[in-house]
């Protein structure tokens, strides 16, 4: 099936990544609670522990079969907790001693669902496998009606999938069989209508559909949305090309291998290219004699929905991509008057329209005040969805549940609205609220 | 550029929350914001942020109302000179109208900024740039006679109770400018219709009748050539006469996307739909007059083009927005054609749709909704 997105906005930014790829050892790891939304971290270990790649640290205390494990072999130097003891960094410094936990290596045609998504559940791998509506770890318990899996990233410098994968072949095979056993509806491979990526398009078991357009066509919610939308009651699941590789390599290997190619990119990077290392890596050694002197923001993913990071901080869980942008805390004289040609607008009021192909070094100035939203009629043009945004947003900011689910909630997620903040002239957190909102129908629903 | 950024840097400090000029916060806020963008950073979710800000947005309104305002200053010039029978000089006539108005847009814009800073400090909110345009409108909206203190009362009625008290910009249900003008035209009618106040201190014996006013009473021998219309060199509100000026500056809302052609196409087929209607009934001089009169004459653009095409009061849904507009077409010429009282109905038909807007929305949302439990459906 090919799909036509012509909602959306591709903003082009300077520091695209260089298509080589360099590995890189980092000594240091950890693994965020804080990127699991719902999740209540029991710890398993304390600092000083020896862990094993595959090794245990914390289960969720709500769904205590949900685990996570270690990435690498080493020990626990910190656990960091912030603001009312809050779980924000397992740090696990690694030894070169490459021990794993063995899991048994199989083929997941010859298993049973139940013996796949226990192995999927020990090795800590289970929650690379999201579900919609909310974006939390799907539930083991539930058969979603199809898994959706975004084969490209349309957000702005986002790693190239096709790079990633290639070589992987059977790996990827692996990791889609094992998921044909977790779901009886459709699994969706989504790639990019001129993807050569053999590894995408030789795929067996699954439903390839292409989607052509600019961003959001890459995003899990655009393309759900468009093939098989979410209605009440109903659960889809979804994941990425690396998380694939991840499951494909456990039952490949029998060990747990979280290798992630991760595309360092942005502006105030010297030598934007793409770094091969391993789930929840210190971000120091890429960035190393390798970023401008500018004040800088370190971002973990892309600038539209990404993870604000310090130069000592991580890679996040679901992350592909590590962006460095200046930061914008300047004041600017007379700046919302004259049009700078460094700015970028989606607003013909600027001129950045004038020249649509120009890439442009942006920071993180908000470019004006908070205000009421008084513009109409925007957020239509980047939100390709039968939704009406601005509706469905003032539902959530006055907490009407009804309304939020009449007008779809269920079909979103923050990330499916980040254009619609990107672009508000109003500068509203409207991802925030997003996720409040989702936040909300959770606790009622549950 | 620097020095002010000390100056500023200087007085902050006095007038943040604590300190011993707290009272005038909002005040320094919306000067400093004016001078500079401020060093905010975003802080969660999207890290980059698009160029262009509330201000920069209303801005091009004004922009957009420019040429309208400075061809009016010249039209009440032009006009006061030739009821007196008087040579004049093109600058001669621009220097008399613009010391006639510019009076009334300095009252609108202390009146209403004051209101608005005293509000925005109330609530801790900085000061919206919403009132920069309303406050370019009201002006334009109103005759060149007009007495000042009348202009500060109706400017503080639209902010006060057009506004504020729904919760300031983006919040409320009546545009505002044309609230004050509604105002006015109910509060103190001699002073805003009749065929005496078009003309600025116009001399008796010359007829100070609008085109519209001539129309509704019969008078189509009076009605100047439809040329003269568009151009507007005709008796009206200061801002209202020139169509060919309007058309320009919709342009630019339209090249720019801050007016919704949405709006301002079915807003002319309205009226043209409407028109034609009385066309075909044709039962008095006024219902044959040709159609594309109607877009020409009294206040029908101006009010399309920058008070129909209000984002707030208007219908926010695409599809609402052609049902709007079309609506404030066709209505606005059945007052006209049918009210004895009211020569001009675009006024009364904008604000009489404003009320309507969120009905139109809530129709149109409906129809999405009933689309979404369907597909749960089957």
């Amino acid at each position: 099936m090919t799909i036509k997105i012509k909602r959306g906005l591709d903003i082009k930014l300077q520091g695209e990544a260089e298509k080589t790829v360099e590995e890189i050892k980092a000594k240091s790891y950890a693994i965020k609670p804080t990127d699991f939304i719902g999740v209540f971290p029991k710890l398993l270990i304390k600092e000083g522990d020896k862990v094993k790649a595959g090794s245990p640290l914390f289960f969720d205390k709500y769904r205590e079969n949900i685990q996570f494990t270690a990435p690498v072999s080493g020990t626990i130097t910190e656990i960091k907790r912030g603001a009312k003891r809050v779980l924000l960094e397992i740090k696990i410094e690694a030894d070169e001693k490459n021990l794993h936990e063995e899991f048994g290596a199989a083929n997941p045609n010859d298993l049973s669902r139940k013996e796949i998504i226990e192995k999927l559940l020990k090795s800590g791998v289970w929650p690379f496998i999201r579900q919609r509506p909310y974006s939390t770890i799907a539930n083991p318990g539930n058969d979603p009606k199809a898994i959706f899996i975004s084969a490209f990233d349309s957000s702005p410098l986002a790693a190239d999938n096709d790079l990633i994968v290639h070589g992987y072949g059977e790996e990827f095979q692996l990791g889609l069989d094992t998921l044909k056993k977790l779901t009886s509806g459709t699994i969706h491979l989504n790639v990019k209508t001129d993807t050569s990526s053999k590894v995408f398009l030789n795929s067996k078991n699954v439903q390839i559909n292409e989607f052509s357009g600019p961003h959001p066509s890459g995003n899990i919610g655009t393309q759900i949305h468009s093939l098989d939308p979410i209605n009440k009651g109903e659960i889809v699941w979804y994941l990425y090309p690396q998380d694939v590789l991840t499951i494909g390599r456990l039952f490949k290997e029998g060990k747990l291998n979280p290798q992630r190619t991760i595309a360092l990119t942005g502006s105030e990077v010297l030598r934007p290219k793409y770094f091969k290392t391993k789930l929840g890596a210190a971000i120091e050694p890429f960035l190393e004699n390798n970023t401008s002197d500018e004040k800088k923001r370190i971002i973990s993913g892309d600038v539209l929905t990404g993870t604000k990071i310090d130069n000592t901080g991580y890679i996040g869980f679901y992350d592909s991509q590590v962006t460095v942008i200046p930061e914008g805390d300047k004041h600017e004289f007379f700046g919302w008057l004259f049009p700078s040609p460094k700015k970028h607008s989606y607003y013909r009021t600027a001129l950045s329209w004038l020249t649509p192909n120009k890439k442009y070094r942006l920071n993180t100035n908000l470019n004006g005040g908070e205000r009421a939203f008084v513009v109409t009629g925007e957020f239509e043009k980047v939100f390709p969805f039968d939704i009406y945004p601005l509706q469905l947003i003032k539902a959530i900011m006055i907490d009407d549940i009804d309304a939020m689910e009449n007008l779809g909630i269920y079909e979103v997620d923050e990330e499916d609205f980040a254009l619609c903040e990107y672009i508000d002239p109003s500068k509203t957190e409207i991802q925030a609220i997003v996720r409040k909102g989702l936040d909300l129908m959770r606790k009622e629903m549950s | 550029m620097k020095a002010i950024r000390k100056i500023l840097d200087n007085i902050k400090p006095h007038v943040q929350k604590g300190g011993k000029f707290e009272m005038f916060h909002s005040a320094f806020d919306a000067v400093e914001t004016l001078l500079f963008v401020p060093d905010h950073v975003t802080t969660k979710g999207s890290h980059i942020r698009d160029g262009v800000d509330m201000k920069r947005t209303m801005t091009v309104v004004i922009l957009a109302l420019l040429p309208t305002l400075i061809f009016g200053m010249w039209n009440v010039g032009r006009l006061h000179f030739l009821s007196h029978g008087e040579t004049f000089e093109i600058m001669d006539a621009f220097w008399y109208g613009f010391l006639k108005v510019l009076p009334i847009i300095i009252v609108t814009y202390v009146v209403g900024l004051g209101l608005e800073i005293i509000f925005a400090q109330q609530r801790g909110h900085e000061v919206n740039e919403g009132f920069l345009v309303s406050g370019m409108l009201i002006p334009l909206t109103l005759p060149p006679d007009i007495p000042l203190w009348m202009v500060a009362i109706a400017t503080a009625f639209a902010v006060i109770i057009g506004k504020e008290v729904f919760g300031g910009t983006g919040m409320n249900i009546l545009n505002p400018a044309l609230t004050a003008r509604a105002f006015l035209f109910f509060a103190y009618p001699a002073d805003m219709s009749g065929d005496k106040v078009w003309i600025s201190e116009k001399a008796d014996a010359f007829s100070g009748a609008t085109p519209l006013g001539d129309a509704l009473v019969g008078n189509f021998e009076n009605i100047p050539s439809p040329m003269e219309m568009f151009i507007g060199t005709i008796p009206g509100s200061i801002g209202e006469t020139s169509t060919l000026l309007i058309t320009f500056g919709a342009i630019i809302l339209l090249v720019t996307g801050v007016g919704s052609w949405r709006i301002l196409l079915s807003t002319v087929v309205g009226a043209l739909v409407m028109g034609g209607l009385f066309n075909l009934w044709g039962e008095n001089a006024y219902m044959d007059m040709p159609a594309y009169y109607h877009l020409i004459l009294g206040g029908f653009a101006f009010g399309a083009v920058f008070m129909a095409t209000d984002p707030v009061t208007a219908s926010q849904t695409n599809r609402g927005k052609y049902i709007y507009g079309f609506l404030i077409g066709f209505i606005a010429v059945l007052i006209r054609v049918f009210n004895p009282a009211y020569p001009e109905g675009m006024m009364l038909a904008i604000l009489f749709m404003n009320v309507f807007a969120p009905l139109i929305d809530h129709y149109v949302i409906e129809a999405n909704i009933k689309k979404r439990l369907k597909r749960a459906k089957a």
